[in-house]
């Protein structure tokens, strides 16, 4: 046994001591969120476990880092940051991870099975994994990730257990219009509601088309995960663990249940937005999570070869990024005046200008951390307010679905 | 005095500094100076550093322990932890810590409702729990 699995092993055994484990569970994939700098520490630490012989026991991909490793100069981070930040990934890949860096690690080809236990780290990612996918994982903090993905193991509690991952409350989406239930910026602002009321209960919900897309999917589990703790909900007749509501509930009596209005919706949609004043805009964010290819085809299609007219910004992973190449939509994108991020996002990483600005999104997880982040205020809209706001340079919104 | 039950071992000493509201340390608390910068926390612009620090309730952010192990190594950190429940994230960075050959805070669980009978002032946490 190398060190770096002595001290992988200890950390588990004290984190599942902590979280009142009864033991520990083998897991077959992990996804590590440590990768981001928050100062040297976590720099140290990475490298004590490299120094320690230190390998994943297990396919592990990595989140973003603090860097665009593909575009150098775009996180404008002083040397000593920058540098740091690169120690940070070099690190990590030497444990053997895959350096995927991005926070979507399920449209990079990183999909667990039903059922399987996993060790996943970043708030979106967990929720994703867990709710989507039907694996299994607790929201696991920084460094218990890795420790975990060398160690093999995790502490075998919470949502890797049967008994915790039944919903405990069902919300009924059935009332809302059918024109709102439909459209792609209704979901993570059902995602930012329920983050805000269910906190880390597990939620089921009922009355949302069978065939909503994994995109929304997405959006939803991001910002529930940002405004609450919410590791885990179903989507009756959705979800893989929802084919029905009794199987979603175990057959026990949820202890709550509630009806979405309108009004709710609106009032989850308006905290998204902290800008005081919309009379101007400076920047325009989207993907996060990242951008997934189905997501660039949308805005292709929305842009149509317009040119932007301010600052408009597309976060998204590597893989894609390639995709993009092969078909020649970067060159077109750029053309329009889209900046394409990798690798890291506007919200983790300054690259933005800086200073009290506005800045415009479509995800609920921009929104809800972009002012604390970038010292801008937010304004939420959908894609195809974004992209006609970018268009005219100043914040266009289709209120209708929401009135 | 009162005996707290310890989560991680330690002693520490410093002036007792009590937050009643949820405190998340990630997008909390400033890594390089130990002050608390969440703009909607009544303790917003003091510092935790060196503090006996009582949390009855805190907002888990997964990337707290990367704030407190950095707030460990610039020496920063409380001189001594008390959880009103346990947050197994936010101990990890002292497990971290302590993994690195650092000197770390003792982390301690105390209902809210105890350590709101904790006297103002300078108070000392031992090794066995007992805060003094």
């Amino acid at each position: 046994m190398t060190p770096a699995t002595g001290m992988a092993r200890r950390i588990v055994a004290d984190a599942a001591r902590l979280m009142g484990a009864p033991g520990l569970v083998p897991v077959v994939s992990a996804h590590i969120d440590g990768c981001l700098y928050h100062g040297d520490s976590g720099v140290e630490f990475a490298e004590a476990l490299v120094a320690g012989g230190g390998q994943v026991a297990v396919p592990t991909t990595l989140n973003v880092g603090a860097l665009d490793l593909l575009h150098p100069g775009r996180v404008r981070f002083p040397d000593h940051q920058a540098a740091m930040a690169r120690r940070l990934m070099a690190a990590y890949e030497r444990l053997g991870c895959r350096p995927s860096w991005t926070c979507a690690p399920y449209q990079a080809g990183h999909r667990p099975q039903p059922g399987e236990h996993v060790a996943w780290g970043e708030s979106n990612a967990v929720a994703f994994v867990n709710s989507v996918l039907g694996a299994r994982t607790n929201r696991l903090g920084d460094f218990l990730d890795i420790a975990c993905a060398i160690a093999g193991v995790a502490p075998d509690c919470g949502l890797h257990r049967d008994e915790n991952r039944r919903a405990r409350i069902v919300v009924d989406a059935g009332g809302l219009s059918r024109r709102l239930r439909a459209s792609e910026s209704f979901y993570p602002v059902l995602g930012a509601w329920l983050g805000s009321h269910a906190g880390n209960a597990v939620a089921a919900i009922t009355g949302l088309p069978q065939d909503v897309p994994e995109d929304a999917l997405k959006a939803l589990g991001a910002a529930a995960a940002s405004t609450g703790a919410v590791a885990l909900f179903h989507i009756v007749g959705v979800t893989p663990e929802a084919p029905t509501l009794e199987a979603a509930t175990g057959g026990i009596a949820p202890e709550a249940r509630l009806d979405l209005t309108p009004d709710m919706l609106r009032s989850a949609r308006d905290r998204l937005s902290t800008a005081t004043g919309i009379d101007q805009l400076d920047a325009i964010a989207l993907g996060s999570p990242h951008f997934s290819l189905a997501e660039f085809a949308q805005l292709r299609a929305l842009l149509a070869g317009r040119r932007l007219a301010v600052p408009f910004y597309a976060c998204t992973g590597r893989g894609v990024i390639e995709i993009l190449d092969g078909r020649g939509w970067r060159r077109e994108l750029e053309g329009c005046g889209v900046t394409l991020v990798a690798d890291t996002c506007v919200v983790v990483a300054p690259i933005l200008d800086a200073g009290r600005g506005v800045l415009m999104t479509n995800s609920g997880k921009f929104a809800f951390y972009g002012e604390a982040n970038t010292g801008h205020g937010t304004v939420f809209g959908s894609l195809e307010d974004c992209v006609a706001s970018g268009l005219a340079g100043q914040v266009v919104r289709d209120e209708a679905l929401w009135q | 005095m009162i005996r707290a039950r310890v989560l991680l071992p330690g002693a520490g000493a410093g002036p007792l500094l009590r937050l009643v509201e949820p405190l998340s340390f990630w997008g909390g608390v400033d890594p390089a100076s130990g002050i608390v910068t969440d703009a909607r926390h009544p303790a917003r612009g003091r510092s935790i550093a060196g503090t006996v620090l009582a949390l009855a309730a805190t907002r888990g952010s997964s990337s707290s322990s990367a704030v407190l192990l950095e707030l460990i190594r610039s020496g920063r950190a409380p001189a001594a932890i008390v959880l009103g429940e346990v947050d197994a994230i936010l101990s990890l960075g002292v497990v971290v810590a302590r993994e690195m050959g650092w000197q770390t805070p003792p982390v301690l669980e105390l209902a809210p409702e105890m350590q709101a009978t904790l006297p103002e002032g300078q108070r000392r946490v031992d090794p066995d729990g007992t805060i003094a």
